[in-house]
């Protein structure tokens, strides 16, 4: 291979002769010296040849656009609001991305101040007294809730989740649950949410060490969670609410229903759907829970000179100091995205917030006001308050896998199928979400 | 050069045992705090807890470090020093003056298995 | 960088009134949140978001990224985090409206670009790894560590070995190894380091036993050493019925030249933001694909892509062998676009060069510096190598209370422009510097980079007050972390 074709790499043949002679060896070959000959490859790895970045840029183009992006009526964790052109602008700015975690505080002090605000932000929003500086994402944050349930409760290890609880949320939390232990009981639904009775019983048993339920939940309805929290704490549970972040602007906090810990995802906040990831786990405590947090926590404090300044801190919960007394693995937080929800916060302030959550309430009513009239769907749940998510049936005799199949050709994605419930689509609308595409919807819907 | 005291039974792990009657006040040395640099959190159990000879009862914590407290004697936390919730640098200023927990002892014969004061000097000296 | 400093919070911008936001007419006003029942809205307004125009957003963010140090800045030789530089052509690919505007609640038959290029980097993967299949959904290189551990207690669960619960782990890991494990459930059970820093197989032998679930290795390990026992402890291993599994943080200076499947590794996971160029963006989001030999296939998490040959369409599958699901949808899929521009750009001729270049810049760094800096293990290293602090001569010691130490050099370190290696890492020396160059730097970088260290080294001895107050030149001095934990503040 003619080395000065590489782009990334900027040896010439006479930089790497000088360098192999300092070294004292002949070859590039000869640094593998002590590797064994039989583990070596022997021959050229079997894919193609490398590409010029014309070639790159129509390679990965044409698969972009073998993808067909439908006009979203979904949401089942993933919200299509809208991006302001601020966020990826000044997100994508590489003094921020091409930076490692900020172990250096002296030169890193641009990440640690947009985490320390984007904590400062999600502390607010949930209503809780502080937030770490993130997570993947809502599954495995609510998985990280259920371990710091059972690490708080020392000699408990069963977890309740709610049935309400999306489900793939609920199958990360199950994976997290089995291998690490934890005895992880789901409490049913009863006209979809969550069985008070029956997680009365539960609690009453005295084992529980936590409790998880969602909201909205993954029906789309607003549950009540009035006594919730105190039970739990009479039975010494902890109690974890995971809430898609953006509706907090609006809906009862998880801090003011009572709960211990917040979870769940950010992507609500201005993250692209991007076929489901990157996206951003929150995660926020009270204070007594400060130390098994798990992942990065940033903190204020002063310089040698008595400067403001802000540092990783609460380090010796972490995994590269404890090792597996460690609070959890995590060894990141999710950086960038972060920078993206502190941004988008910035721009969207406590307002834009609360419009962007009025106007995508008015969507969902709509559409949902549409879709019922036309006698082709009924509430699968009548008269349960929603936000801007709802489940229907679709009484069609062509079934909910055509009706889906007959608005994707028509350029739209019709919600998820509800799992466990025959015949039912879990539909959502947000902001972005025209009245002419609200109509059209129905309108195809309904035909 | 680390303080140690006579009368104290100590670990290898670092911590003393200091007897009074059928209680024993476990803390961490002088040694092992000035191996820590500054406390700034101590992991204490609760009262009622049992703890066992040779297993883990919390933990100590400065900026960069965290280290696991071994009991060195078995039985009933009837107490902890509850000063150290506040003050964890209190373990700096004076290791053996703020013991950790206050242990009833259910059997005196462990503290055979500890170091003298003479035996621990040699051994966090080396 | 320069000692101006940018530094009020978003907060203290904020002024009543203001808004950086535009919608568009809410279609029916009608409906309002107001309508829901009081109790379930939320009762006192946020008071912590901010409110500003875009101007001061942008400029604040903007002057904000000036305090940040990254690869486009300078060079970062932080050891064990594989710093290369982070291509453009990736970022602008993942951007593409065909990725970004895709829900994952699409159908298979919407979303076939996508699946494809997971399954081409999946298998790109399996070839440069020598294993038989990936999964691409796991969200982080210790995500990874736990989905493999998975995959290794899944394998043992269905042949009904249940007794395997502990995993065997050499004292030179890096943290994640333990405490990955102690998160899937397993016991560690550690291995000493010989003399020269690695696996004592005669410490290894009588750890082997029916329970042992598997062991975890990096190779080059956390030294950069390679592990020539290797075939032997995974002979030995394979031989008491437990797994290999290769930490792939340190897979760069392999690439192309020895793979981890031919090593005898049985389960490993990659980090795409070190191995693969994407960027590491402060801390996320990264990627940890996890890849298996034959015959593990099946465990590997929901939900799996596979390629039907029949109608010649990708598909999602849900497969009942499998460990269970460790992300909600196809993980961090943004940075496996990403990862598939560089692997296409690099190809069959550039992914082994990489790794040999990274060799070679490694050991360049190393032999300039070893007459300064104390070299515990001597010989060829790979990708990355440790000092043990300063040499005697240059102020370093281990006894003396008064000696220069790592912490000092890496501080000094920044005020010439220079990202820190990685310190007191790993934990079998007192000093440790771990550095790691990696392939994409110039001899002219290496060359001042050097020179910086004898420099230090040479400061060391005779201002050593210099080094003991470093940094002066950075954004903010030396911080005060005691202050940090004990009046904890974790927002404004």
């Amino acid at each position: 291979m003619q080395l000065e074709t590489m782009k990334y790499f900027p040896h010439t043949p006479e930089d790497i002769s000088q360098m192999l002679e300092v070294i004292g060896v002949k070859s590039l070959d000869d640094l593998y010296a002590e590797v064994p000959e039989e583990l070596k490859l022997h021959r050229e790895l079997n894919i193609p040849a490398g590409k010029s970045e014309i070639e790159v840029r129509r390679i990965i183009g044409e698969l972009a656009a073998q993808n067909k992006p439908l006009v979203p009526f979904a949401g089942a964790g993933a919200y299509d609001h809208y991006t302001p052109s601020v966020v990826p602008y000044i997100a994508s700015r590489s003094e921020f991305s091409t930076s490692y975690t900020p172990y250096q505080a002296e030169i890193s002090q641009g990440t640690l101040q947009y985490i320390f605000e984007y904590q400062t932000m999600m502390a607010d929003l949930t209503g809780m007294d502080l937030s770490n500086a993130s997570m993947y994402d809502g599954s495995t944050a609510t998985a990280e809730a259920m371990m710091m349930c059972v690490a708080a409760a020392k000699k408990r290890n069963r977890v309740l989740i709610s049935a309400t609880v999306n489900p793939a949320v609920r199958a990360v939390v199950r994976t997290y649950a089995k291998f690490h232990g934890v005895d992880l009981v789901e409490v049913p639904a009863a006209g979809g949410t969550t069985d008070r009775s029956e997680m009365s019983r539960l609690l009453a048993e005295d084992n529980v060490a936590g409790v998880i339920v969602a909201q909205p939940n993954y029906y789309g309805i607003v549950e009540d969670f009035s006594g919730l929290a105190d039970e739990c704490h009479a039975h010494k549970a902890l109690l974890a609410i995971n809430s898609v972040a953006s509706r907090l602007a609006v809906l009862r906090t998880p801090g003011e229903w009572g709960a211990d810990i917040a979870c769940g995802d950010a992507q609500s906040l201005g993250l692209p759907l991007s076929c489901g990831g990157p996206y951003i786990g929150y995660l926020c405590v009270k204070n007594a829970l400060v130390r098994k947090m798990p992942g990065r926590l940033v903190g204020q404090t002063v310089d040698a000179d008595g400067k403001r300044a802000f540092v990783l801190t609460m380090q010796a919960r972490e995994q590269h100091i404890r090792r597996e007394k460690a609070t959890s693995n995590i060894c990141t937080a999710q950086g960038i995205m972060c920078l993206y929800v502190a941004i988008y916060l910035s721009l969207m302030g406590p307002q834009g917030l609360r419009e962007v959550n009025e106007h995508s309430y008015a969507a969902a009513h709509l559409l949902h006001k549409l879709l019922l009239e036309s006698g082709r769907f009924e509430e699968a749940f009548a008269g349960a308050p929603f936000f801007n998510e709802f489940t229907l049936r679709y009484k069609g005799a062509e079934g909910v896998d055509a009706l889906r199949e007959r608005l994707a050709q028509a350029g739209f994605l019709a919600g998820v199928k509800a799992e466990g419930l025959d015949g039912c689509l879990i539909l959502a609308a947000t902001e972005q979400r025209t009245e002419q595409e609200i109509v059209e919807f129905a309108k195809i819907a309904c035909s | 050069m680390a303080n140690v005291i006579e009368g104290l039974y100590y670990s290898e792990s670092h911590e003393y045992v200091k007897v009074d009657g059928e209680f024993g006040y476990v803390g961490i040395t002088d040694f092992a705090q000035e191996q820590l640099g500054n406390v700034v959190y101590v992991d204490m159990p609760e009262e009622g807890d049992e703890v066992e000879a040779g297993s883990e009862f919390g933990a100590v914590e400065s900026v960069k470090a965290a280290s696991d407290l071994i009991s060195p004697v078995s039985g009933e936390v009837v107490e902890i020093n509850t000063a150290l919730e506040d003050e964890p640098e209190l373990v700096n200023k004076d290791a053996f003056a703020n013991w950790i927990i206050k242990v009833k002892l259910s059997d005196a014969s462990e503290l055979d298995n500890l170091m003298s004061a003479a035996d621990y000097r040699a051994f966090s000296s080396k | 960088m320069n000692r101006t400093v940018y530094s009020p919070l978003i907060f203290e911008l904020s002024k009543a009134g203001r808004k950086g936001y535009s919608l568009p007419q809410n279609p029916c006003p009608d409906y309002q949140t107001s309508q829901l029942p009081t109790e379930l809205l939320r009762q006192n307004a946020p008071t912590r978001l901010p409110e500003a125009d875009e101007l001061t957003v942008a400029r604040h963010y903007t002057n904000m990224s000036g305090n940040n140090f990254g690869v486009d800045t300078g060079f970062y030789p932080l050891g064990s985090c594989t710093m290369k530089y982070n291509p453009k052509i990736n970022e602008e690919m993942a951007a593409l409206p065909g990725f970004t505007g895709i829900h994952p609640a699409q159908d298979a038959p919407y979303m076939q670009g996508a699946l494809k290029l997971y399954d081409e980097v999946q298998r790109t993967l399996a070839e440069v790894a020598g294993l038989s299949r990936f999964t691409l959904n796991p969200f982080a290189g210790a995500h990874g560590e736990l989905t493999g551990l998975m995959v290794i207690r899944t394998y043992h669960e269905k042949r009904g070995d249940l007794q395997r619960t502990k995993i065997i782990v050499p004292d030179s890991a890096h943290g994640t190894n333990p405490a990955s494990a102690a998160v899937c459930g397993l016991q560690i059970v550690q291995v000493k380091s010989t003399a020269d820093g690695t696996v004592d197989v005669e410490d290894l032998k009588p750890l082997l036993g029916p329970d042992i679930a598997g062991m975890m290795m990096t190779n080059p390990n956390t030294l950069g050493i390679f592990e020539r026992q290797i075939p032997e402890i995974a002979r030995l291993v394979h031989e008491c019925g437990g797994l290999m599994y290769y930490d792939g943080a340190n897979l760069n200076p392999m690439l192309g030249v020895c793979r981890p499947g031919d090593m005898g590794f049985d389960v490993m996971h990659i980090n795409l933001h070190k191995t693969f160029s994407t960027p590491h963006g402060g801390g996320g989001p990264g990627s940890g694909p996890v890849g298996v030999r034959a015959g593990l296939e099946d465990y590997l998490p929901n939900p799996q892509v596979h390629f039907n040959a029949e109608t010649q369409r990708y598909e999602l599958r849900c497969n009942g062998e499998a460990l269970g699901h460790v992300s909600a949808f196809l993980g961090n899929f943004g940075i496996i676009v990403r990862a598939y521009a560089y692997l296409l750009t690099l190809g069959k001729e550039g992914i082994p060069m990489a790794g040999k270049l990274s060799v070679l810049n490694a050991n360049y760094i190393k032999e300039c510096l070893k007459d300064y800096y104390c070299l515990p293990i001597d010989g060829l290293c790979k990708h990355e190598f440790v000092f043990d602090g300063l040499l005697p001569q240059y102020g370093g010691s281990h006894t003396d209370a008064s000696h220069i130490t790592t912490l000092e050099v890496a501080k000094r370190l920044l005020d010439y422009g220079f990202h820190a290696p990685t310190i007191y890492f790993p934990l079998l020396f007192h000093e440790s510097m771990m550095i790691e160059p990696t392939e994409t730097e110039s001899k002219e970088t290496l060359d001042a980079f050097i020179d910086v260290m004898k420099k230090i080294a040479k400061e060391a001895l005779h201002h050593p007050e210099m080094l003991r107050q470093a940094p002066h030149s950075t954004p903010v001095r030396r911080l005060d972390d005691v202050k940090a934990v004990k009046d904890a503040k974790f927002s404004f």
